[in-house]
């Protein structure tokens, strides 16, 4: 298992060293930050100036080893719109994100799990075909299209639920959530289900056929012989077995719901990071845009790693893999 | 010689097979030729072209559904603020939409193929840095993936049809590796060796035709995924141009409209979005259940 870990963190420091040079060559040498910040009235000289203090003028890697350097020191530079520390703007935002995202989490797996878990063992009734259906065309609706149909309905027409912004936030650990209070929630409403509804379908979707690959393995119908309760066998059987692709892709999926909240933050003007990156990519707002990038990656590497290790201890065939 | 005839054959009765006894994916078929052969023939068959500025009158701008415009045409879905009629722009909208997406599967397909048959049959370095890459490319969720490179390149038709083609590449190629994998097991491939046939020409006249069905079957799927994955960037603005609209940028465009009560602006676009990502989706289901084992023989039981 030691092994196993070792040789997984080796993979994701790789991950995370290839994608900081993916980004410090988007964004540093493809785009020309002197050209983003000059306006008309710069003239040559002032413009190598600058090249000069931004150091550009230096070899390639060593304003690599500049730019990872002064990130591992948190120093991700000041964003050009809000004049502050980027750091500092992305941590005021990330709790706002972090409780959208994990509300709409719990909601899609305490809902879509149970759903495809029935889908699949009742696969021929009425009702599991009428909630295949319903699975299948929250499927196959884009995200801000949901969105809208929400406002629409629940904002506009009955006017029950608000449509922008976070509410009254209380305070806990010295951040502020929107969890916490009544009118928090009433915001959190409509955008948690925003990004809940294509959750509640994916798990319905993985459970099912996951149930059904399992419902016809020889095992069970051993265990059906043996005479086990219906019960048992559920649970003992089926649940353990069909956790393994869906702890997987939820894993990514938790990723996922972060950088999809980009698209519900903004629709909903809900104040979080997913937001500051689409505003920052619209203002050009570059050194917002890349310490985003480079978060979100180290966050994506580290949820990688939690999966692949979660994965080996839920199925030992995994860890004695070469 | 291969008979085309007889592939021909056997393939009508594969199809036939797969959407027989399923009135629901023999719909969504249906509705998605509908759809492209809309897309297709939009310059012929839509009321006017709503990329010409100089034919739009701004006395016509926002009219609802079934609306009389000041050419003495019906605008059968109503016209948005620039007078523009919906229908119109709904078609070339779907045309652009379809496009994009099409021209970045099939283009991400053939790179996702062509390096995973790559990693197969090389091994060795070739493998390890195709599969790392692939891993790379996997651990991201698309979205920002996309976002990342039109932040990086800014947007356009172009921009977006590459922004896709990086998000279908990956999965495509670890299929085909595995599926190519297995493939060369076989004793075929051995004396196919064996007599001297050099190895580019196993991997493309062996190697492709008997390792490419389990990609094709994820092809659909990964069509809807394109489709919804440049309207949502379109609709966030960082996708297509404004001057030449896609389903998703239309929505964008109503939105603003919405609250005032002017419905149709959005709507339209939106519901033919969704139709058409709905019909593609319940074909792809139905041919991935059609090819999945499992699922077969429960069937039976």
């Amino acid at each position: 298992m030691i092994n196993f870990i070792l040789k997984r963190l080796w993979h994701s420091g790789i991950l995370a060293i290839t994608m900081s040079l993916i980004v410090f060559f988007g964004m540093y040498v493809v785009g020309d930050p002197v050209e983003m910040l000059s306006d008309d009235e710069f003239t040559e000289q002032d413009k190598i100036d600058l090249a000069i203090e931004l150091g550009l003028d230096k070899p390639l890697y060593e304003q690599y080893f500049t730019f990872t350097g002064d990130m591992l020191q948190g120093d991700f530079g000041t964003s050009f719109v809000y004049n502050r520390p980027v750091l500092d703007l992305i941590i005021e935002r990330l709790p706002a994100t972090l409780e959208i995202s994990l509300l709409a989490m719990v909601i899609g797996l305490s809902i879509g799990i149970p759903l495809g878990i029935f889908s699949g063992i009742k696969n021929n009734s009425r009702a599991s075909k009428i909630i295949s259906f319903f699975t299948t065309v929250g499927y196959s609706t884009p995200n801000f299209w949901q969105a809208i149909i929400l406002i629409m309905v629940f904002a506009v027409f009955l006017q029950w639920l608000p449509a922008s912004g976070r509410g009254l936030t209380n305070s806990m650990f010295g951040v502020e959530w929107s969890l916490l209070s009544i009118d928090g929630l009433r915001h959190m409403a409509l955008p948690a289900v925003n990004l809940a509804i294509y959750k509640i379908c994916m798990q319905q979707r993985l459970a099912k056929s996951g149930t059904q690959e399992i419902l016809y393995q020889e095992y069970m119908t051993y265990a059906r012989a043996k005479g086990i309760s219906r019960y048992r066998i559920i649970r003992r059987h089926l649940l353990r077995n069909i956790l393994i692709p869906i702890v997987t892709i939820t894993g990514l999926e938790v990723g996922g719901l972060i950088a999809f909240s980009t698209v519900t933050e903004s629709i909903f003007s809900w104040p979080g990071i997913g937001k500051l990156l689409l505003d920052s990519i619209h203002m050009i707002d570059r050194p917002v845009v890349v310490a985003y990038l480079i978060l979100i990656t180290l966050m994506f590497v580290f949820i990688n790693f939690v999966v692949d290790v979660m994965y080996a201890i839920l199925d030992p065939r995994i860890r004695h893999q070469k | 010689m291969i008979d085309y005839k007889k592939k021909l054959a056997t393939l009508s009765i594969e199809i036939k097979s797969i959407f027989s006894g399923h009135p629901i994916a023999i719909a969504g078929l249906i509705g998605f030729i509908v759809f492209v052969l809309t897309a297709l023939l939009a310059p012929w068959i839509a009321p006017q072209n709503p990329y010409d500025l100089m034919i739009l009158d701004i006395m016509d701008g926002l009219l609802p559904p079934l609306s009389k415009l000041g050419n003495g045409t019906t605008s059968w879905l109503g016209t948005d603020a620039l007078g523009r009629d919906i229908l119109s722009a709904v078609m070339y909208g779907l045309r652009l939409s379809l496009f994009v997406a099409f021209v970045a599967v099939s283009i991400g397909t053939t790179i996702g193929v062509f390096l995973g048959l790559l990693a197969a049959t090389k091994g060795g370095w070739v493998e390890s840095v195709i599969m790392r890459a692939v891993d790379l490319k996997v651990s991201f969720p698309g979205i920002l993936l996309a976002l990342m490179l039109l932040a990086v390149f800014g947007t356009g038709v172009d921009k977006i049809i590459y922004a896709l083609i990086i998000g279908v590449w990956a999965s495509k190629a670890r299929l085909t590796r595995s599926s190519a994998l297995s493939e060369m097991q076989k004793e075929y491939i051995d004396a196919a060796k064996i007599s001297g046939i050099p190895n580019w020409r196993i991997m493309l006249k062996f190697l492709l035709p008997n390792s490419i069905a389990p990609v094709l079957v994820m092809v659909p799927m990964a069509l809807s995924g394109a489709i919804g994955a440049e309207a949502t960037l379109s609709f966030l603005g960082v996708g297509v141009p404004i001057t030449e609209p896609s389903l998703g940028l239309l929505i964008a465009n109503g939105n603003d409209y919405l609250l005032s009560g002017k419905w149709w602006i959005s709507i339209f676009p939106g519901v033919v979005l969704v139709s058409l990502v709905l019909c593609i989706n319940v074909v792809a289901d139905r041919i991935r259940e059609h090819n999945n084992p499992y699922l077969k023989s429960m069937d039976k039981q």
